[in-house]
């Protein structure tokens, strides 16, 4: 009796973790964390940032004053692109995109449920860096999600942000790192007015 | 019947069977030749599945279970995002846009904000610039957006009713018709609120001798332009100026939510009856409509017996002669009135309604002369030239003096008065071309149907009620390939590429010339406003007046009103406005017959009772609503429903009237057969309960108790024991905003604009017809109505109710969830992701302001419906719970946007929908800790009271108690009010 009691337990926990890896795997987003996602042109952010060394608001235009961060249009592509490596195949989707007037349909890294309102410029003007949730992206040849992105991980920061921010000025410096972020962000909290007890209320983030 | 030796034969089975022997035989018994016959017997269709076996059936059971938890997990699709291929500078992605526009409603335009989301008009607000609007919104411009992306839209040119059609085709018919000089063409528009619309149709009848233009109006506003006509010897258009009076007598007039310039009337209105100063409202009407509502002595009677009312008045000012006489209740009114009217002199109004014919209002307008208010509160601007009657168009056409007949924005064939009559005539016309929005009843019977440019699509101007002109301009490309009107007359004068943009320009740069032309053009673009076109007041001098009053319909008359909500039935399609509680009577999809309490006593009607009503030698039948404050000796049925061919929202919907209305468009028919066909009906109103049963949700006072009292009206009401914390968990410390709502009861006028404006920022879906029966709509702010005192003359009391965030939320206790909660500004929050649907929290409030989602009632797969919502609000799911959020998207976005900026926000930087919307300014919003905010000093006011105080809730949303500013000459008698 005491066997076919263990084996029932046993059972369950088999099938129990078999249906978890189930759910996760169905559940999980289309583009796993670490994974680069694959893109009409291959573009590659590492060249971009890392080699030629322009700022993300270069493209990402509106991340300071909007709640997207803004994706260049075909022109802001161009407006290099129709000098440099013109006759590259990898750019040739950009040149159609051009000369036919349709868009470029990139596919969406990081993507939030529809009922979580978040705005890139209060993050930034408040100091969180690119850095904090999208990695180091200018070491990024093909562009991936660094972070899950879940509730959790949100909350993590917006209960204790003094593990990210970062002076304004170095908001867009993915490289740049502090002496003593506890000390640093402590200190920009009380600098930027933080209003600590409205990160986690539910109505920051859902409406 | 079963065979009972059946389940004799099984009940034996069974007989001593206990325990686990008896669960084992119930698996037997399934297999037993007894049962299988009994169940082939009672259910065929049974019988014929595939035999199963026990453990086969839960071999399936478990699949099935596991398959359904598995699909239901599937992660989000991965999603594209398109950037643009040029960005329009100064376009932020993700930022609204408003583009400053022109809606056109009643034949005259109403300035508005319209709120574009990546190009995407989503929300209409009102422009506070504009003369007509000074911020408001009326419910047809809210609506305006569901019209824009409504499935049902006309989608291509069609020929004979059926056939794909092409523009070409079109054109070919206009080059014949020019060839023809015009000869048998006739025009037929609604009234033309657009000066360059009329300017191309006069060019048109220039260039083409043989056309002729016909307005037709299926709700025909110009009672008072010809009224003006025998008063002065010209049509004039009022001007009523309800910021400079005392005193305003209403006869039959909806002036403060019907008609142009209703928005402005409202808040002027409203503007002069902030205590200690009121000025004094008189009404006399056959149905309870928002203006009576508010009327500090409202008579209700039959709109056939006003004439006689206005008769009377007008001999007791010492003008002509007194009609048949009125029962003494009416006759005492007047006599009052007539004092009253007296001491205000110029400061007095008199004003009469469009369904009172021409007679009617210029008696009124002598009346206002006499008075010296002509030039004071009472103003008169040219009207401009419309279309002949349509009465001289169908008698042509029974004649066949019409070979072609173009239709612009115009349905007869459903809205005409005799439309049947109309509908025959047009299809043995040798030619019809018709265009509207819709595929319509006279699209299906016209050779040619062009689908027709929304007012968001295109470009074109309207005349505000003040004659002030504004700019349309177009949101967005039209989303059928329809076209403007402009484009239609242009091309039918034979301009191959006809552009509205440059046909509108045209137009203004002739009217304000070259110099200079580019900037004001552009600042009126961005103003929306033409400055310096107002029309100019004239002085008219008054005839003497020779007025023919045929003797009055005997018996019950039946009046035949436009619909509050969906007017003329142009809308119908519009599900906001179909479930929109028409004001007072609170029915909502369909229409009902107006009946008094007196005359339902007569006839035994009860609400929802099928009645047949005959005149005019036809019969409809309708169900009744028994509503209190309508006249004992009328009976009022609605336009614009039972459409035959509106689309899948209104048709079938309602029940069609035209057919009681008489050959010349009267807005009263009789006399009237009224009988029960014993059949009944649900009605589908909001709100069954009438009175306030003894609760006061509604504190009122009269002014002369508010000065007596020192303003003091609301006795202290020192919280009882309660079950919450003394002290309110959600205390805040000072420096951080606390939200808060006034509602001024004494300025609402229960017209329903806060309703629609919250529907449309926060994508409240709609429900249908049986669900708003079973107490589902989804309003997120309701407007109750009480009636009070005796059923033929009650007060009427409006208020609207939103989420009262409570300082002690009630719902908050009972969520098992945390899915409704406090956050740190005051607000209680719903949180769709956390909510489960106990509906606990629905049950537990006191205020019943929680909406539910029985059903997936949001629409989430008709493409163009996504185009039109709010992307800064979640659409809600079944099964979820929600309600007022205190427009809580515009308040993140002030706070964003302050945060930003370093900075607190400001007073008046979050304003809520339903706050901007409201043409008397009742509500009020801000933060209730900044003691200085409009919304602390309203709440300062000795007015200031809490809906169901004693439950020490401690809501958020306060109300102001209303007032009445009766003639003690009235009051003391007892007779007009209770």
């Amino acid at each position: 009796m005491d066997f076919v009691a263990r084996l029932v337990v046993l059972g369950v926990i088999v099938v129990g973790v078999g249906l978890f890896w189930i759910w996760r795997a169905a559940s999980a987003s289309a583009h796993p964390v670490g994974s680069a996602v694959e893109q009409p042109i291959p573009f590659s952010h590492k060249h971009h940032v890392g080699d030629d060394g322009i700022d993300c608001r270069y493209c990402h235009a509106s991340v300071e004053t909007a709640a997207t961060a803004g994706m260049p249009s075909v022109e802001v592509c161009m407006s290099c692109h129709s000098q440099l490596y013109t006759d590259q195949p990898a750019l040739q989707p950009l040149i159609e995109a051009w000369q036919s007037g349709k868009p470029i349909r990139w596919q969406r890294v990081h993507d939030l449920p529809d009922f979580a309102y978040f705005d890139h410029s209060v993050h930034v003007n408040n100091g969180v860096g690119c850095v904090s949730c999208h990695g180091r992206v200018d070491e990024m040849p093909l562009t991936w999600r660094h972070a899950s992105l879940n509730m959790q991980w949100c909350l993590d920061c917006h209960r204790d942000p003094a593990q990210a921010l970062r002076p304004r000025d170095k908001v867009f410096d993915l490289a740049w790192q502090p002496a003593n972020q506890r000390a640093t962000g402590t200190a920009l909290i009380a600098a930027y007015h933080v209003p600590m007890e409205r990160l986690t209320e539910c109505s920051t983030c859902h409406r | 019947m079963p065979s009972l030796s059946r389940i004799d034969e099984l009940r034996r089975l069974l007989a001593d069977l206990r325990g686990p022997a008896l669960w084992q035989q119930l698996d037997q018994l399934a297999e037993h030749r007894a049962l299988r016959e009994l169940v082939e017997q009672q259910f065929p269709h049974l019988s014929r599945a595939p035999a199963m076996d026990r453990r086969g059936f839960l071999r399936f059971a478990a699949a099935a279970i596991g398959g359904t938890g598995l699909s239901a997990c599937s992660g989000p699709p991965p999603e594209r995002i398109v950037p643009q291929q040029r960005l329009p500078e100064t376009t932020v992605p993700g930022k609204p846009v408003f583009y400053a526009s022109t809606l056109t409603q009643a034949g005259s335009g109403i300035g508005v904000l319209v709120e574009t989301h990546g190009n995407r008009p989503t929300k209409i607000e009102g422009n506070p610039g504009h003369p007509s609007s000074l911020g408001a919104t009326g419910i047809h411009a809210q609506a305006a957006i569901m019209d824009l992306w409504d499935p049902d839209r006309s989608p291509m040119i069609l020929r004979g009713g059926t056939e794909v059609g092409a523009w070409n085709g079109v054109l070919a018919e206009f080059a014949k018709i020019r060839q023809a000089g015009g000869d048998g063409l006739r025009l037929m528009t609604p009234s033309i609120a657009s000066p360059t619309l009329r300017a191309q149709i006069e060019t048109l009848l220039d260039e083409l001798p043989g056309a002729r233009w016909h307005r037709h109006d299926a709700v025909d506003l110009s009672a008072a332009a010809e009224g003006a006509r025998i008063a002065f010897g010209q049509a004039l258009q009022p001007q009523y100026r309800l910021d400079r009076a005392e005193l305003i007598a209403l006869f039959d007039a909806d002036l403060l939510a019907q008609g142009p310039g209703h928005l402005r009337h409202a808040r002027d209105f409203a503007k002069r009856r902030e205590p200690p100063q009121m000025n004094r409202l008189y009404v006399a009407e056959p149905s309870p409509t928002p203006s009576g509502s508010l009327a500090d002595h409202r008579l209700p009677i039959g709109g056939e017996r006003v004439a006689e009312l206005v008769r009377l008045l007008a001999a007791k000012l010492g003008i002509g002669d007194t009609g048949a006489a009125l029962d003494p209740t009416a006759e005492r009114w007047i006599a009052v009135l007539a004092e009253d009217l007296r001491a205000a002199g110029p400061a007095a109004l008199v004003a009469a309604g469009p369904a009172q014919p021409p007679s009617v209002h210029a008696l009124v307008w002598a009346i206002n002369h006499r008075l010296g208010a002509v030039g004071h509160t009472l103003q008169f601007i040219a009207a401009p030239r419309q279309g002949e009657p349509y009465a001289t168009l169908l008698s042509d056409m029974e004649d066949g003096k019409v070979e072609t007949l173009l239709m612009l924005d115009v349905n007869p064939a459903y809205d005409a008065p005799q439309s049947a009559r109309f509908a025959e005539a047009l299809q043995r016309i040798p030619r019809s071309v018709h265009s509207g929005l819709y595929t319509d009843e006279t699209a299906r019977l016209s050779h040619w149907h062009i689908p027709l440019a929304h007012a968001l699509e295109c470009w074109s101007d309207a005349e505000a009620h003040d004659g002030s002109a504004s700019l349309q301009q177009p949101m967005i490309a039209p989303l059928y390939g329809a076209r403007p009107a402009h484009e239609i007359l242009a091309a039918l004068l034979g301009d191959p590429r006809p552009q509205a943009r440059d046909i509108v320009q045209a137009h203004w740069r002739q009217r304000l010339g070259d110099a200079g032309f580019d900037t004001r053009w552009h600042d009126s673009l961005r103003q929306g406003l033409i400055e310096g076109t107002a029309a100019a007041t004239l002085r008219p001098a008054l005839r003497e007046l020779d007025l023919q009053w045929p003797p009055p319909l005997p018996g019950p008359v039946l009046e035949i009103r436009p619909d509050p909500t969906l007017w003329d039935g142009r809308q119908a399609n519009n599900a906001w406005l179909q479930e929109l509680p028409k004001p007072i009577a609170l029915n909502t999809w369909g229409n009902l017959a107006w009946v008094g309490a007196r005359l339902a006593q007569q006839y035994d009607i009860e609400n929802g009772d099928v009645l047949r009503l005959s005149t005019n030698g036809a019969s409809i039948e309708i169900a009744a609503l028994v509503l209190p404050g309508q006249a004992q000796d009328s009976l009022t049925v609605h336009l614009g429903h039972g459409r035959r061919a509106a689309g899948r929202i209104a048709s079938d919907v309602g029940v069609d009237v035209a057919a009681l209305r008489p050959a010349d468009g009267a807005w009263r028919s009789g006399p009237l057969t009224i009988e029960k066909t014993g059949e009944r009906r649900i009605l589908a109103r909001v709100q069954t309960q009438d009175g306030m049963e003894g609760r006061e949700p509604v504190r009122r006072a009269t002014l002369a108790e508010y000065r007596q009292h020192d303003g003091a009206l609301v006795e202290d009401e020192t919280p009882q024991h309660s079950f919450y914390d003394a002290n309110p968990p959600q205390t805040r410390e000072p420096g951080k905003p606390a939200w808060g709502m006034s509602v001024d009861l004494n300025a609402c006028l229960g017209c329903m604009n806060c309703t629609i404006a919250c529907q449309s920022e926060n994508n409240i879906p709609t429900v249908g017809r049986e669900q708003v029966d079973l107490g589902r709509a989804m309003h997120w702010i309701r407007v109750d109505r009480y009636f009070e005192g005796p059923a033929e003359t009650p007060e009427i009391l409006s208020q609207p109710v939103p989420c009262m965030h409570c300082e002690h939320a009630p719902c908050e206790l009972v969520c098992p969830v945390g899915a409704t909660v406090h956050d740190d500004e005051g607000l209680n929050v719903q949180v769709y992701n956390r909510c489960v649907g106990t509906r606990f929290c629905g049950n537990n409030c006191p205020y019943s302001v929680r909406r539910f989602n029985f059903l997936q009632y949001a629409d989430r797969d008709t493409e163009s419906l996504r185009g039109g919502r709010n992307p800064d609000v979640t659409v809600r799911s079944r099964g979820v719970m929600e309600k007022c959020s205190f427009c809580i998207q515009r308040i993140s976005a002030a706070r964003i946007q302050a945060e930003n900026e370093g900075r607190e926000i400001g007073d008046g930087e979050v304003v809520t929908a339903c706050q901007s919307a409201c043409p008397t300014q009742a509500i009020t919003f801000g933060n209730i800790a900044d003691k200085d905010s409009a919304v602390s000093k309203k709440k300062a006011s000795p007015r200031n009271y809490d809906l169901l105080a004693e439950l020490n809730t401690r809501p958020r949303t306060s109300y102001l108690a209303r007032l009445r500013n009766p003639n003690p000459a009235l009051e003391t008698n007892g007779e007009d009010q209770a």
